[in-house]
């Protein structure tokens, strides 16, 4: 066969799956490569001969490929289509290589083969575990100054992105009857069996081909077909079914309750040209009757001296490279394994026309078959024997090996060495689904034991290890899962054995404290560094895990668990059961914060209200502010106003003429049905029997506690018909805890609570004009002052449409709040605009608003209050009805220290200057002059210019306040004390003349 | 994220719609206005946080908007039962708490939660 | 007295459409919640023309009014043609049961397409499927961040209700899902 674009040296003809007519073009660190369609950035760096894959973290050693999957450690790489399109720490063996990618090698400098921070290296004695913990003690003054810097410089792996994220994320939530973990052999033979009953069926496999280990067989079969055609079969068959879901490059990275599994589906990072609207990734939330668990082992490497150089990787992903991708991962292979996986990987290669230099099996007697096969391919065996040493800086190029009882040892020369210690089931998920693992000593791994949730754990994942028992195990749990029919497994064979385990050191390792044998490669942890932790008092797993940081990060344990779990156990002197194993946490894999975030981002991040006269504020300037989620008009600026400037001017002219103000947003409640005032009764402080039809009040809703919880006014529309309204923030949670007392409490009262918020515009008009806009607006209500005095409300017609008309005044002047049905909120607005333009009317906002009140001394619950504010503390006592026998607060308002002397009491103010406005927040003394810290008596609460008084004036909670009339205060600032005097709440109008027109 | 079974949808919904609303089976006084301090402490403040069953409110709030309760097990997460508001506090057998509670550390290996036969149900 | 007022509803104008699914604003309608326990029934068919149904997630329709079950004693009534239903309930008055007009409260997304279902599915945690959630199955759910009530009027074909004010929010995130869907 003849290569059109040449993929590399090493791939070899004939071998692997991928089509050689397909190719693409990518760089790593600028050097342009060819790959094939469908190689990972791994496979198509080992074509091309290159092992060597970055720098490690804390000790810059070069390292290279160890893995083939999601377990990778080592191989973490920088992706990026363009500047903003760049993700650190991919794992090169994840990722697909698509045209026109780039990639870069991590953590060096200048240059991946010169690296100046590989000093650490030489100075790693000095970087043992705890090392931070030590090291960064003292003095305290260095923490600021030297140590954090320096740490924030050296710490974390590759360099996050500048730029925003341009991709968009996409969110599903899924139910399904079955869903399944993992595409291997006995995932498909799940979904296989499963898929007839007909019921919904997921199944997920993190890998971009469905198929598992299955793609690293070469002579298996199932069947009697070669696995690999068992693999397409399969899966066109399940891809051709209506109710099974097929999800390749899905990862499940998180197991919840209630059988939740999250999956992080990979929509187009291996796509060259992605269509712009697809997702770059999809967060699936998959709710499942049942769940399999195919999630299959990860094999492990070995712990010995020196054992991270390039060129060492794993048997397994060896042989997957060479029978799935095509690729050799040398020229000349050393094996070196406690498993016999291993072999098979060693026959495979010397297949395929690669000299295996020797296999060196660590048992004694390792499986005479195997043995008898090795020497018939003239592979040189040692059995019961050790690599103790190896050599080559960017790339591996001897090892040393000795029999494990003798000292004598023999040199090999090798480009490549493939390690085994045999295989670790996957149960993270089981794991995080609060599944309980039992030790199975036998064979040294961790399996399934007790389930939690709705689960079952099939093939190697759990612990079973011959493909006829495993497929004979996926037919019997997809059977039960769905309550189907029980078929027979296919009958197998030629997969490769998986008898044969190391978990700990190997001789190699040594027992002395300098030897660098990793036990994790993306943390750079050593066995040294386990057995010091020990020495120095980490007794339990847990502290180990954390002291020396094995297992962290994104690694999870998934290769160096077992291993630092071993060699902690021996060093305590315990059985490994008894050390316990670490927790495994979600993600199984990283997530990115993308898909994690999805479709809430930039004008989705969160729900933006606006009200129906929202648009008319825009056209005239308004600035708005947040209230919630609500967008308010805060002030409505003109040529050259700041808004001081602005907020003057609308308080002026709303005092002077009118102002018009959109209070939408106020919460509003029905309160509808024959026990409605006996329900208003309970809700609120005040008395309500005697509120005629048409007239409304002021309403003070308080907890059990007697603490303010919400206030507004109320209409009482009919005798059994409320009108109620609530503070704009407030309106959810009243209705919630109106509902609660109604429905837990006094389900048998005949009463019914709707919210109406949104069907109703508010439109507010205040000012000595009031009348005189509106009135001629309106059809059937008479707006005169015997007709409709302060406080009535009436319904009839403005502009044509229905209206509920309030005379209410949250200004202190002649007011009206218009409730028009919403849709119609813009066109009466604009009628009253057109008329009230020329009578010299202005739009006013919230902060214009919040002055005026406060001239007036009225409340808003939330800022003159702080949930520790009782109806008389805030000066409105007046509105608890005396002659109650209940009300929600009622006990809670005689509690001792609510009626206890010297409550912060909400009183005015006003500074003896009467241009300084004071800052909300600020703190408030009797003595300025008294050492610090100084008692403080209270604190302001609303503060603000009130240009119709020409002084500044302010709201303040302040202990025995309603006492301290005209006595004079002071509030310390960071510049300057400012002396004030204490003064009633009301600083306009006292008497109320101004409503009374 | 739960799934909860509301007892007025008759269906179990996710956790997303509803909202939790404290510890269940503590009634407002009739005689409010009258109770002790330490009636009111007791009534207002102390909760019981067990750790165990508890019995909890529930609120489908974005659903039916009922409020109901439920006997769950705080350790576990898993839901006894849940049940309409009004409706007696019920009586939890041994054996449904052991359905519900987490596996004790060093329990001897038991059966899967459903049998491999085809038999067995969900517990 | 001046012209009378004229409508505005938040998403006039509005349309959007893949080759998955297309949505529309629904046009304007009446629309009351209907509060009701058994002994309010009677009166509620009286002016409906039709029970309301009992079923949890269950719909009942009859000529241009949709009565959709939302809770054990609560429905939304949606009135596609003026039928005058607020006036009829005002005259039968308040002391069986509850109706409050909250026709410019809520407004509607008509969503339709073989997509409609993923498309919701991406913000809306329950299970749509046509066995579980069928044609004229309706519930008060949520989407994305808003609460919205669901009613499914076709295999293919939903009208999303939600408040007012929530509406722009759930029409971009549809917007945004079909995209992606």
């Amino acid at each position: 066969m003849s290569f059109s674009v040449n993929t590399g040296a090493n791939r070899i003809a004939g071998k692997g799956r991928l089509s050689p007519s397909k190719t693409v073009t990518f760089t790593l660190d600028g050097r342009q490569l060819n790959a094939m369609e469908g190689d990972t950035l791994a496979s198509a760096m080992l074509a091309n001969g290159i092992h060597l894959a970055g720098r490690s973290f804390k000790y810059h050693r070069p390292r290279g490929i160890l893995g083939a999957g999601a377990e990778e450690p080592s191989a973490l790489m920088d992706i990026s289509r363009d500047n903003a399109r760049r993700q650190p720490n991919v794992r090169a063996t994840v990722q697909e290589v698509f045209d026109g990618m780039k990639a870069k090698t991590q953590n060096h400098y200048p240059s991946l083969t010169f690296d100046v921070g590989a000093v650490n290296n030489w100075f790693s004695p000095f970087f043992s575990a705890g090392f931070y913990y030590k090291t960064f003690m003292w003095p305290k003054q260095a923490w600021k100054n030297l140590y954090e810097p320096f740490i924030r410089e050296a710490a974390g792996l590759g360099k996050a992105p500048e730029e925003a994220d341009p991709d968009h994320y996409a969110n599903r939530y899924a139910h399904c009857d079955l869903l399944i973990v993992g595409g291997g052999a006995s995932g498909l033979m799940a979904a296989k069996t499963a898929a007839k009953s007909g019921k919904r069926i997921i199944l997920a496999d993190e890998s971009a081909s469905m198929g598992g280990w299955l793609l690293a067989e070469s002579e298996a079969t199932i069947g009697g077909r070669p696995a690999g055609e068992w693999v397409t079969e399969t899966v066109a068959e399940l891809a051709a079914m209506e109710n099974v879901t097929l999800l390749p490059r899905t990862t499940a990275f998180g197991y919840y309750a209630h059988n939740m599994v999250a999956l992080a589906e990979r929509v187009t990072d291996h796509r060259s040209r992605p269509d712009p609207d697809l997702p770059r990734e999809r967060l699936w939330q998959v709710r499942a009757k049942k769940v399999i668990l195919a999630t299959g082992a990860i094999e492990r490497h070995l712990v010995f001296a020196d054992n991270d150089r390039p060129g060492i990787m794993l048997a397994s992903a060896a042989r997957m490279y060479l029978n799935h991708y095509g690729v050799a991962v040398g020229r000349n292979v050393g094996i070196y394994t406690a498993c016999d996986s291993a072999w098979a990987a060693a026959f495979d290669l010397q297949n395929a026309g690669v000299k295996v230099t020797a296999i060196i099996d660590m048992r004694a007697a390792p499986d005479p078959d195997l043995v008898e096969k090795a020497r018939e391919m003239g592979i040189p065996v040692r059995t019961g024997s050790a690599v103790t040493k190896t050599a080559g800086k960017m790339r591996i190029r001897s090892m040393t090996v000795e029999p494990i009882a003798d000292p004598l040892s023999e040199k090999f020369e090798i480009d490549c060495l493939l390690v085994s210690g045999g295989w670790t089931p996957s149960v993270h998920l089981f794991s995080q689904s609060r599944g309980k693992l039992k030790f199975d000593e036998e064979n040294g791994r961790f399996v399934p034991d007790i389930h939690v949730e709705d689960c079952a754990s099939i093939g190697s994942c759990n612990g079973t290890d011959d493909m006829d028992t495993a497929l004979a195990e996926a037919v019997a749990a997809a059977t039960a899962a769905v309550s189907g029919r029980a078929v027979k497994a296919p009958k197998t064979s030629g997969f490769a054995s998986m008898r044969g385990h190391l978990i700990g050191s190997a001789k190699g390792a040594g027992p002395d404290d300098h030897v660098m044998a990793f036990i994790d490669f993306q943390n750079d942890v050593c066995a040294k560094d386990v057995r010091l932790a020990v020495r120095e008092g980490m007794h339990s797993i847990e502290h180990v895990k954390r002291y020396t940081t094995t297992g962290m990060a994104t690694d999870q344990g998934k290769m160096s668990n077992m291993h630092g779990l071993a060699i902690a156990a021996e060093a305590l002197g315990k059985e490994i059961p008894a050390v316990g194993l670490t927790t495994f946490r979600a993600p199984y894999t990283p997530v990115t914060f993308g898909a994690i975030v999805n479709h809430s981002k930039g004008d989705l991040f969160d729900v933006t209200r606006r009200t129906p006269m929202h648009s008319w504020a825009e056209e005239h300037g308004a600035v708005f502010e947040d209230v919630g989620n609500w967008k308010r008009a805060w002030y409505f600026p003109r040529a050259g106003e700041d808004m001081h400037a602005a907020v003057a001017r609308e308080c002026k002219t709303t005092r002077e003429a009118a102002g018009i103000f959109d209070a939408s947003t106020l919460g509003k409640i029905e309160v509808v049905g024959p026990d409605a005032v006996k329900f208003m009764e309970l809700m609120y402080t005040n008395p309500w029997q005697k509120l005629a039809v048409g007239m409304c009040r002021y309403g003070i809703m308080c907890r059990e506690d007697g603490f303010i919880y919400d206030d507004g006014v109320v209409g009482r529309i009919s005798e059994d018909r409320f009108h109620v309204t609530t503070t704009t923030g407030g309106a959810p949670r009243v209705l919630n805890m109106m509902e609660d007392y109604l429905q837990t409490e006094f389900p048998e009262w005949k009463v019914w609570l709707t919210s109406t918020s949104e069907q109703w515009a508010v439109i507010g008009v205040q000012g000595p004009k009031a009348r005189e806009i509106v009135e001629p607006l309106v059809e059937g209500i008479d707006l005169s002052l015997e007709a409709m005095p302060h406080m009535a409300i009436r319904e009839g017609k403005i502009c044509g449409v229905p209206t509920r008309l309030m005379r209410v005044s949250f200004t202190g002047e002649l007011g009206f709040e218009i409730n028009v049905p919403a849709d119609y909120g813009r066109a009466v607005w604009d009628a009253i605009w057109e008329r009230g333009e020329p009578l010299g009317m202005a739009p006013y906002g919230t902060e214009a608003m919040h002055v005026m009140r406060a001239e007036k001394g009225f409340i808003i619950v939330g800022q003159d209050t702080d949930g520790t504010v009782t109806p008389q503390d805030a000066g409105v006592g007046w509105a608890v009805g005396k002659k109650k026998a209940d009300f929600v607060g009622i006990r809670g308002l005689t509690r001792p220290d609510l009626v206890a002397e010297g409550r912060r009491q909400l009183i005015g103010l006003r500074t003896k200057d009467p241009k300084v406005v004071l800052e909300e927040g600020a703190q408030i003394v009797a003595d300025p002059n008294q050492p610090v810290p100084m008692k403080m008596l209270g604190f302001v609460t609303s503060s603000y210019w009130s240009e119709t008084l020409g002084h500044s004036i302010a709201l303040a909670l302040v202990e025995g306040g309603f006492g301290r009339k005209g006595d004079t205060l002071y509030v310390p600032m960071e510049n300057e004390t400012i002396a004030v005097e204490v003064c009633d709440t009301i600083f306009l109008d006292k008497e109320g003349a101004r409503l009374n027109v | 994220m739960l799934l909860i079974h509301c007892p007025y949808c008759e269906e179990e919904r996710p956790e997303l719609e509803f909202r939790g609303a404290g510890e269940a089976h503590i009634a407002r006084p009739a005689n409010m206005a009258e109770i002790s301090d330490a009636d009111f402490e007791k009534f207002f403040f102390i909760r019981d946080n067990e750790k165990g069953v508890v019995y909890e409110r529930w609120r489908h709030i974005h659903g039916c908007g009922r409020f109901f309760n439920a006997a769950r097990h705080s350790v576990s997460d898993k839901f006894i039962m849940t049940y309409k508001a009004g409706e007696k506090k019920p009586k939890i057998t041994k054996t449904q708490i052991d359905a519900v509670k987490p596996p004790a550390k060093g329990t001897p290996a038991n059966e899967p939660v459903w049998t491999v036969g085809g038999k067995g149900e969900a517990k | 007295m001046s012209k009378v007022a004229q409508r505005t509803g938040p998403l006039d104008g509005r349309n959007f459409g893949t080759t998955g699914v297309t949505l529309t604003p629904a046009a304007a309608a009446t629309r009351i919640s209907l509060r009701a326990r058994e002994d309010g029934l009677a009166t509620a068919k009286k002016i409906l023309g039709f029970a309301p149904p009992g079923k949890p997630k269950s719909s009942a329709t009859k000529g241009s009014i949709n009565c959709l079950w939302i809770g054990p004693d609560e429905w939304l009534v949606i009135d596609a043609d003026d039928s005058g239903l607020p006036a009829k309930f005002a005259k039968e008055g308040n002391t069986k049961l509850s109706a409050v007009e909250i026709s410019h409260r809520n407004t509607a997304i008509l969503l339709e397409g073989a997509k409609a279902v993923d498309v919701l599915n991406s913000g809306c945690p329950q299970d749509l499927s046509s066995a579980s959630f069928p044609v004229g199955a309706c519930s008060r759910t949520i989407l994305g961040k808003s609460e919205i009530v669901l009613y499914r009027t076709g295999e293919h074909a939903f009208r999303v209700e939600c408040w007012r004010s929530f509406s722009d929010y759930v029409w971009s995130f549809l917007m945004d899902a079909a995209k992606s869907a």
